[in-house]
């Protein structure tokens, strides 16, 4: 019988060696140094905007958030079907229950298929999603990201929920008012490469150069994966690294909640500040037991009520993307679109016990 | 004691076989089984068939060349990663790290292709290799420790998945040259069927021949049925199984290969929770999780079965939460099923025997 | 060393491996090894850390480790009780999900609700999804591996098809149930104080009942079992309803510890829980291990993550720790019971 498995490891081998060694001469060899990636210019802004274009009605908008069964998106995707019934149009709500690019293509393709007008899309990753848009956009659809973007090329808005600077003004602001402008400081953060928390970081890093915060000191950036139990460990670790610190800012809604949940057990509670973005029903709790002065967040209805407008002023003609155009978007006003097609939502609400009553997200 | 019965739940109710050489796997039983297989390969295959009848008259979008492309290349992965699933389970083991293995080989490639400097088809070459390599130290530890593949392969597959984050953190490599990952979603000119969808033909031609026509792929069910029959027979079982780890390891890296081109992304978290559907596919398939029943004609039609079921089901605009659900079920369902078939035979076969010799 | 306090307590009745009275001898000095080593291992792992930083072992850090793993001991001697069988539960984590999400659904439909009435109903539903599984283990005679992969699936999907996107938060709850999430009896946290009770309860069952012995036979050897008259099947079956419940337990617990809830709670958990079993000397091949072991399993893994952030290490680690140590200690069984067959062997040819 040896003489079998001994035919069956040649067949095997040999079937290796002519897979790789077709593989290998397939091509005479890409590096990255000579690959030249694919410049996808800024293809996004075609045909001219008619600013008085009405808005058509019947339109087919879909929310594809990052997974279905995150109560952010829950709110922000309730906020897009108040606009899309307001502009009487169909509104979808379809999506992954994990958060996973390749899942988040396969809802795309989906989409595409089912004839769309506009996909308001939240993306997993930046460029896993990418050909599936284009795909979609080419066979008609308007694409529209909210809240984490994809390569500029694959959409026609961004959404922006906030500027990055008013972030790092607003939390750097908060903490220092609540620590009395002085002490250590630290940051809990998602995780080590979140594109949005870096660029906050970084920010706040230039913000904190200012005069008026010369006695903060920023001791050091945690990571708390943006998972719940990571995020309590961190802050733990924190307060024993920095027997000093005074505060911490936690800019992941994640993260700011086991942040508040472990301060609030322990002999810390109230001496040690935390600032953050926070919603306000994961942080109720908190503000009113004393853990928590004050924190902030932008309105995820809002954001989903704003994209679902800026998706309908796309299909219908109004805009196309280009810089500067204007649209209006219900009760939220006139926007205008930004460099690269950005939408900037506005500066962040906070919220403290005077205020956080009348917030249900 | 043979690895295959850990964690088979004991034979429960009174009717239990006599206990013995063979288990429950006796003889005549077997022989039920196999009556019972040959319908389990028609049944799925006839599934398939009304599945896609279904959707194509009631669900809207559903018959159309681009939904085809678009179903066939959510496959590619599944139907690669089924192939040496059927052979290992089919010798009673089973690999539950495939889809960390693709996750780790995904990252491995980003790694090199943003720090290595090598070119994308020797990367392309040595990620399949070190597939291979991820796949046995799998094999070395069910056959050259003897530790069950079930224990093991969980294990890998915390430890794959995990390295896989060590590898990249959540950060994602993307810039992968355009013409590559845009081959890896081109379709076969005039048509809307993925080029991709040619090697999985190749690699299924392999497998099954090998599996079903060569003494060696005999061999495999023997191990299934009774490792120390193989072994008296002279099939050096420790020795295959490993093998078998190893191309399940390689073929995670094609998957790794495919899947990072196609999504042009590396990342940690690629294929996350693939195990499950490729298992179900399997065994949906007609693959005995005991090992020693089952073949690819099968399980290729289960995992086209799968594919049909979700992409109609997305289309028709059910919600993802109950996809889960269906294919929770679904796996569930291909294990009980087979048995309660199996059960009904046997009670109906014994009830004639048993009538036979009071008429006569 | 206030992290084990009262361990060594635990570890020193004698855990049972087997019906055989010959091979106690052996086995138990080999599994109390095991229970040594592991206290060895934790001791080793704190006093590094506490050198790194001396505040690892103040009060609050102690009791923030005790807090952190309560929940993940109790799924642990749960899933002790279905391993030992030879089986497995790979639903756990669903489990607990499902029942976390069912209490804050009642404190949101009934907010009056007496907690001691939520723990009891969510030990119930915890028991119910136990005989789900333990009911398509008995009808389909397949391993329990691949049912519990597709409960761990359906389970979850219930729990997301019912949350369909809400989150219940801690404002959603009352006090006095939170408060059993962070509330400290002498500075001890209450929900370790539970999961000791179980540490105890399951511990001393295993050992001194007819019926928990039994259960160390059927993984043994099923079919000698069988034959030794063991009702093997209403064993097993009773075996995953009782992980279920201390599941469902563990599901409240975590509402009241966590307090915000969504459908995602508890996800990836089994993969740590078979990790701490593990790790703590149940064999995977069944018919041997103990509670208190599974336990300290549970600790030692609850610890490793608290070292990593306190000695900054990146977390990214953290999974793949818990990949390597599961094969570190099937190896390590393995190598043992080899060992010890080899012993034994010499012994009787000895006798003989």
């Amino acid at each position: 019988m040896s003489a079998y498995r001994r035919r069956l490891r040649v067949g095997a081998t040999g079937l290796t060696v002519a897979a790789l060694l077709l593989t290998a001469t397939a091509c005479g060899g890409t590096t990255r140094e000579n690959s030249g990636n694919e410049s996808g210019g800024g293809s996004q802004a075609s045909g001219a905007a008619n600013p008085d274009a009405p808005i058509k009605e019947g339109l087919k908008i879909a929310f594809l958030p990052k997974q279905v069964n995150n109560p952010y998106f829950t709110v922000s995707d309730n906020g897009g079907k108040t606009a899309v019934t307001e502009i009487k149009g169909e509104f979808k709500e379809v999506g992954p229950s994990e958060a996973s690019a390749s899942s988040q293509v396969s809802y795309i393709n989906t989409l595409s298929q089912q004839g769309m007008d506009v996909i308001v899309t939240s993306a997993n990753d930046p460029n896993a999603i990418c050909g599936a848009l284009n795909q979609a956009k080419a066979a008609g659809a308007k694409i529209v990201t909210f809240d984490s973007d994809t390569k500029p090329e694959c959409r026609q808005i961004f959404v922006n929920q906030v500027t990055a600077e008013g972030i790092a003004e607003n939390q750097v602001k908060l903490i220092s008012e609540q620590i009395g402008g002085e002490g250590e400081i630290a940051i809990l953060s998602a995780t080590a490469n979140a594109t949005n928390q870096n660029a906050w970081i970084e920010l706040m890093k230039e913000e904190l150069k200012k005069p008026e915060y010369s006695k903060i000191k920023l001791v050091t950036v945690a990571y708390g994966n943006d998972e719940d139990q990571k995020s309590f460990q961190e802050t733990q670790g924190l307060l024993q690294s920095y027997p000093n610190l005074k505060g911490i800012i936690s800019p992941t809604t994640v993260g700011v909640a086991a942040a508040a949940r472990y301060l609030s057990g322990s002999q810390y509670k109230g001496k040690v500040k935390l600032t953050g973005l926070g919603t306000p029903n994961q942080m109720r709790e908190y503000v009113k037991d004393g853990t928590v002065d004050a924190f902030a967040l932008w309105n995820p209805a809002d954001l989903g009520y704003l994209a679902a407008y800026a998706g309908a002023a796309l299909a219908s003609g109004q805009i196309t993307g280009a810089e500067g155009e204007k649209f209006t978007a219900g009760k939220l006003g006139e926007y205008t679109v930004g460099k690269d097609g950005v939408v900037v939502l506005g500066p962040p609400t906070v919220f403290d016990k005077n205020n956080i009553d009348q917030f249900d997200f | 004691m043979a690895h295959d019965s850990l964690y088979a739940a004991p034979p429960v109710g009174a009717e239990a076989e006599p206990p013995g050489a063979g288990g429950e796997r006796g003889a005549g039983r077997l022989a039920g089984l196999r009556g019972a297989l040959g319908s389990w390969d028609a049944a799925v295959v006839a599934a398939l068939v009304v599945a896609t009848l279904l959707a194509s008259a009631t669900v809207q979008n559903f018959a159309t060349g681009r939904n085809v492309q678009f179903l066939l290349l959510d496959l590619v992965p599944l139907a690669l990663l089924a192939l040496p699933m059927t052979l290992i389970v089919i010798t009673g083991e089973i690999d539950l790290s495939v889809a960390s293995t693709v996750g780790l080989c995904s990252t491995l490639m980003g790694q090199m292709w943003l720090s290595s400097g090598l070119s994308l088809e020797l990367i392309c070459v040595l990620v399949v290799l070190l597939g291979a390599v991820l796949g046995a130290f799998n094999g070395v530890f069910v056959t050259g420790f003897g530790l069950p593949s079930l224990a093991v392969t969980i294990g890998t597959l915390a430890l794959y998945r995990g390295l896989s984050f060590v590898v990249l953190g959540d950060q994602a490599v993307a810039d992968f040259p355009g013409d590559w990952t845009a081959a890896a979603v081109r379709s076969i000119p005039g048509t809307s069927i993925p080029v991709a969808v040619v090697p999985v033909l190749l690699l299924a031609l392999v497998f099954g021949v090998v599996l079903h026509a060569t003494p060696a792929g005999r061999a495999l069910y023997a191990m299934g049925n009774n490792d120390q029959a193989a072994t008296f027979a002279g099939v050096s079982v420790a020795r295959t199984k490993f093998w078998l780890f190893v191309a399940s390891g390689a073929v995670c890296g094609l998957v790794g290969v495919f899947w990072t081109l196609r999504y042009a992304s590396a990342r940690g978290d690629n294929a996350t929770g693939l195990e499950l559907t490729v298992v179900t596919a399997v065994l949906l398939g007609g693959v005995s999780i005991f090992g020693g029943r089952g073949g690819l004609i099968g399980v290729v039609a289960g995992v086209l079965l799968l594919g049909v079921l979700r992409n109609a089901l997305q289309l028709a605009d059910v919600d993802a939460n109950a996809l889960t659900i269906v294919t929770g079920a679904l796996l569930i369902a291909s294990v009980v099923l087979p048995n309660a078939v199996a059960d009904v035979r046997g009670r109906l076969h014994r009830r004639r025997q048993r009538a036979t010799p009071v008429a006569r | 060393m206030s992290v084990t306090a009262g361990a060594p307590e635990r570890v020193d009745g004698h855990p049972p491996t087997g019906p055989d009275p010959r091979r106690r001898g052996l086995a138990e000095r080999l599994l109390a090894v095991r229970e040594l080593s592991l206290l060895l291992a934790l001791a080793a792992l704190v006093l590094v850390t506490t050198l790194r930083n001396e505040r690892f072992l103040s009060g609050q850090s102690v009791k923030d480790l005790l807090l952190g793993c309560a929940i993940l001991v109790i799924l642990a001697v749960g899933q002790t009780l279905v391993i030992v069988t030879r089986n497995v539960d790979l639903s756990v984590g669903s489990i607990l999900g499902l029942v976390a999400f069912a209490t804050g659904s009642l404190f949101l439909a009934a907010p009056g609700t007496p907690w001691p009435v939520a723990l009891l109903l969510g030990v119930a539903l915890g028991a119910l999804c136990g005989v789900v599984n333990g009911g398509l283990i008995a009808v389909a005679k397949v391993p329990a591996l691949v049912i519990t992969l597709g409960t761990l699936y359906a389970f979850r999907g219930v729990d997301y098809y019912w949350a369909s996107g809400r989150q219940i938060n801690a404002a959603d709850m009352p006090r006095s149930f939170l408060r059993l999430g962070n509330q400290t009896v002498l500075g001890v946290p209450v929900l370790f104080l539970v999961a000791l009770v179980v540490v105890a309860v399951v511990g001393y069952y295993l050992r001194a009942y007819r019926s928990g012995r039994e259960l160390y036979a059927i993984g043994s050897e099923p079919a000698a079992a069988r034959l030794s008259g063991i009702p093997v099947g209403r064993r097993v079956f009773a075996v995953f309803v009782a992980n279920g419940a201390l599941a469902g337990l563990a599901g409240v617990l975590y509402a009241a510890r966590f307090g915000t809830l969504d459908a995602a709670a508890g996800t990836g958990l089994e993969l740590q829980v078979v990790a701490a079993a593990v790790v703590g000397g149940v064999a995977i091949f069944g018919g041997s291990g103990s509670a208190y072991g599974a336990a300290l399993g549970a600790v030692l893994l609850t610890t490793i993550g608290s070292s990593l952030a306190v000695l900054r290490i990146d977390p990214f680690w953290q999974q793949a720790v818990v990949g390597a140590l599961i094969l570190a200690a099937i190896g390590l069984d393995r190598l043992l019971a080899v060992r010890m067959a080899a012993r034994l062997r010499g012994r009787s040819a000895h006798g003989a």
